[in-house]
């Protein structure tokens, strides 16, 4: 297979695009293509101030990496969620995220300890309040509050998250199955600051396919956490991306038309908010993170529990 | 040829292609990465009995 651009032997290939490329011209191409995705969808400009949430893995990574070749302002936030597993995954996640800082002294990297910070790991929190189901959902309303209070706190213009096709894809698979209306008209490139306090969330990777960042990171050489986080083993959302590369091999593509039409379908008025999902936000009275329940914020009452005992 | 892929590893005496390896592993190339030698190939090269194969998931999250 050759280079569509140089004929010299292709690393990658791009079978939805049909487009193979060498290894000088695949991380152009993902550079240039980052860039249109950031304009196209009106995510940042070149004078905003980015907070990348960077978990060591290879999405985060090549995210920060992009943004600072492209020129922005990028820095990095990593939270250590305290999750050991076997091969101490949140250390080792750490270590890569350090690893990626070091070699880039024009950024800054930012690290919040959940343990350090807030006495309990992710695990243990999760043992503590949900006897030891899954703690992926407490993750995710850890990793949401931190991420969203320090953009804010960092004066941040906005939040830029690693999400790559085959996750939105996943998301829109799983939100469509359920018909999950609320979150349908939420989904999307770019999630507004809400003037309440709560950060802009844009996802630049949105419309690259997971292999195509893991090429990106491989050939650049960057150096990220190959292991699964030791929760997400059975996780649903696994499955359904796994359902939807079976449909990619035998139609290529599939991931790409099925979300890249969802974003076109909302844009044509297809899923509108109705007036009772509109959720009445105020301030947590303790954190002051704009929330809809009574008095504190889901993630302060995570931690209230603990003070309690 | 020696390859590994998520903690396994497998040794191959016949040349063959990228894809026929990952066909007799059961894996779809769309959910993998074939690096030879150091490096990333795409699925029509060939591989040979001396080369030293690592097969990279690519897919995370939880």
């Amino acid at each position: 297979m050759r280079c569509r651009k140089c004929g010299a032997s292709a690393v990658f290939n791009m079978r939805h695009h049909k487009l193979a490329l060498c290894a000088t011209h695949y991380p152009e191409w993902f550079v240039r293509q980052t860039s249109r995705a950031i304009d196209k969808y009106k995510m940042f400009t070149p004078d905003e101030h980015i907070l990348v949430a960077v978990s060591g893995g290879k999405d985060s990574l090549a995210l920060w990496d992009v943004l600072l070749q492209l020129g922005y302002h990028a820095d990095g936030l990593y939270i250590d969620l305290g999750i050991h597993g076997d091969r101490n995954y949140s250390a080792h996640s750490r270590e890569k995220a350090l690893t990626f800082a070091e070699g880039h002294p024009e950024a800054r990297l930012v690290i919040v300890d959940i343990p350090e910070r807030y006495g309990e790991s992710i695990a243990e929190v999760a043992q503590r309040k949900r006897g030891g189901e899954r703690p992926c959902s407490v993750c995710g309303l850890v990793k949401r509050h931190e991420m969203n209070r320090i953009a804010l706190e960092g004066g941040y213009d906005v939040l830029a998250t690693g999400h790559n096709l085959d996750d939105e894809a996943a998301v829109l698979f799983g939100n469509v199955l359920h018909w999950q209306s609320g979150y349908l008209v939420r989904q999307g490139p770019v999630l507004p600051a809400d003037g309440e306090g709560l950060a802009r969330k844009v996802k630049p990777f949105c419309r690259f396919y997971e292999r195509e960042t893991a090429a990106y990171t491989l050939i650049q050489g960057i150096d990220y956490i190959y292991e699964e986080c030791p929760f997400a083993e059975g996780a649903t959302s696994l499955k359904h991306k796994a359902i939807l590369t079976q449909m990619d091999h035998d139609a290529p593509g599939t991931k790409l038309h099925f979300y890249l039409n969802f974003l076109r379908a909302k844009e044509e008025g297809l899923f509108c908010e109705l007036e009772e999902d509109r959720a009445l936000l105020h301030p947590c009275e303790s954190c002051g993170q704009p929330t809809t329940a009574p008095h504190l914020c889901a993630f302060c009452r995570l931690w209230r529990a603990h003070d309690a005992h | 040829m020696h390859v590994t892929y998520r903690n396994k590893t497998w040794e191959f005496d016949e040349t063959m292609f990228v894809q026929q390896l990952l066909k007799r592993l059961d894996l779809l190339p769309e959910s993998v990465l074939v690096v030879r030698n150091g490096t990333l190939v795409t699925e029509d090269q060939r591989l040979l009995p001396e080369d030293e194969v690592k097969i990279v998931a690519v897919v995370s999250g939880g």
